[in-house]
């Protein structure tokens, strides 16, 4: 039987929402997690409620790939494997597309997109050599968007980064198989969830005048969804845990849509 | 590498699950039986062939599943044993090689007619059944349609399947949207495998010889290989993984979607 408890995961954007539930969920599959996130250690401590002393926390700004360098090297310092590496990190960007710096543009590309590269290149020899040892290979896992899928208004920058995630999962998913690296590559795709980075949307979309209370926009989504209703992170986390176990073995380049039926319609 | 035949443990697991699999005869419905009971679910199997040795399953039924009447002797068997049923998999299909100025009508009406109208009178037949899982099952009850990626892709000489296939993709999306409009908490997927060594497969392969499409059984073999950036035919076992997901807790919030399970086939 998979022993998955002498695996190890590293999950960026660790702390919150999504990333926060994937990594719930591939510890209690028994897995050695890493989470990865901005925040100081104090602020992790803090974020961290619930799962301190089973996760471990490095501070990683997923655009700087010195840090990603270090992160790498201590986690294979200290297990010797990277089995998993979930890249969740990202931010939104929201406004009429004429209306958009250059400079905040630049910026959700940077985390969004350069910030996946990073994560792939600096951690691909070591999944490699993991992959190597395991049924099924090791696994990445990028989180795109049903917004990496169809378009959306006023969300043009977020639209745009989250396509880029889609075709370079794909891109890397066939270069690897191709030259028989035993990583697969697939990318995840979460329609509408509850998680702090929707809240803030929201609030500042209510800051804007365009509703008169986030519950408001959150019940428009529901309704837009033809399950009616907004997703919860557990719910990303458990397609994420079928992308990270040996049960998914032979899928990779492949999208895994978890979205209500948003994409269908 | 990885040994990628050897048996697998589902790491997901459908624990008090019902399901029915047509198609439990061949290559990829056999495997699914399989899986889908060493993941603990009570699996119903049903093909127009006899019962095959060692199938792993509850029940196995003959079934045409262009048929009606077997559709609700089936429910009705389902409805007394079970009083429910929590996942139902359309495996069931047929695939034919051949030129579309060759394809006959009748020819064609037996493709559709296996591959989409059976979905159908799945849901004809089946979702009382169905609808009485999803009023207590957590996440929901669960179909599971077999597309293809030739449910995504053309290819030469095989119309009548890839046109079948992108209906059956097409097919699954609307129901998914319209249960959830009900609120019948029904959620419908396809998955999509790539090529996949199968009996299906080997009689594709030596019609497309019998046609002087391709020279050898060999050439046709490592060229459909090529195909796939893994390096390998996909496995029926392959399969099983991606069923007991999609029918399981763990997919509550999946409906309408695809799940590939092509080693990249699609990606390029």
């Amino acid at each position: 039987m998979t022993n998955y408890g002498e695996r190890a995961a590293l999950v960026t954007g660790g702390l919150r929402g999504i990333g926060r539930g994937i990594a719930e969920r591939l510890l209690a599959e028994g897995m050695q997690v890493y989470l990865v996130d901005i925040e100081s250690d104090e602020t992790a401590a803090d974020l961290m409620q619930g799962i301190e002393g089973q996760a471990t926390y490095l501070k990683l700004n997923v655009i700087e790939e010195t840090e990603w360098q270090s992160v790498i090297g201590a986690i294979k310092s200290a297990t010797g494997r990277l089995d998993c590496l979930v890249n969740n990190a990202g931010v939104d960007c929201v406004g009429p597309v004429e209306e958009l710096t250059y400079e905040s543009w630049r910026r959700i590309m940077s985390v969004n997109v350069d910030g996946v590269f990073l994560g792939i290149k600096t951690s691909a020899p070591l999944l490699a050599e993991t992959g190597q040892t395991t049924p099924a290979g090791s696994s990445i896992i990028n989180i795109s968007s049903v917004m990496g899928k169809v378009g959306y208004i006023d969300t043009s920058a977020y639209n745009t980064s989250k396509g880029a995630v889609t075709l370079m999962s794909k891109a890397v998913g066939v270069e690897f198989a191709t030259k028989r690296t035993p990583i697969r590559v697939n990318s995840l795709h979460p329609g509408f969830v509850q998680t702090p980075l929707l809240d803030t949307g929201m609030n500042r979309m209510v800051s804007e005048g365009l509703a008169e209370k986030p519950e408001d926009l959150k019940g428009m989504i529901a309704q837009a969804t033809p399950m009616g209703r907004i997703a919860e992170t557990s719910e990303i986390a458990s397609g994420a845990w079928f992308l990270a176990s040996d049960d998914s073995s032979y899928m990779t380049g492949s999208e895994l849509v978890i979205d209500g039926g948003w994409t269908a319609q | 590498m990885p040994d990628h035949k050897k048996e697998k443990t589902m790491t997901i697991n459908l624990e008090n699950t019902i399901a029915l699999v047509t198609g439990a005869a061949g290559g990829i419905g056999r495997a699914v039986c399989t899986t889908m009971t060493e993941a603990g679910a009570k699996v119903i199997a049903t093909d127009i062939a006899d019962k095959p040795g060692g199938l792993v399953a509850e029940a196995y039924y003959k079934h045409d599943v262009t048929s009606q009447d077997d559709w609700q002797k089936i429910a009705d068997q389902i409805e007394t044993d079970y009083g429910q049923l929590d996942a139902l998999v359309n495996v069931a299909g047929l695939s034919i090689v051949v030129s579309i100025e060759e394809t006959s009508l009748a020819e064609w009406r037996r493709v559709n007619s296996i591959n989409v109208e059976s979905i159908l009178l799945s849901f004809h037949t089946m979702l009382p059944l169905l609808k009485k899982s999803g009023e207590t099952r957590k996440g929901g009850a669960s179909v599971v349609n077999f597309s293809s990626i030739a449910g995504q892709r053309g290819a030469a000489f095989n119309a009548a399947y890839c046109a079948s296939k992108g209906a059956v993709k097409i097919f699954t999306k609307c129901a998914a949207i319209e249960f959830a409009a009900l609120g019948y908490n029904i959620r419908v997927n396809s998955i999509h495998p790539g090529g996949v060594e199968t009996p299906m497969l080997k009689s594709i392969i030596e019609t497309y010889i019998d046609k002087g499409v391709v020279p050898s059984y060999e050439v046709a073999e490592a060229g459909i290989i090529t195909d796939h950036p893994i390096g390998r035919l996909g496995v029926p076992e392959d399969m099983g993984g991606g069923v007991v997901y999609l029918c399981s807790e763990s997919a509550a919030f999946v409906t309408g979607a695809e799940l590939n399970i092509d080693g990249g086939f699609t990606s390029v």
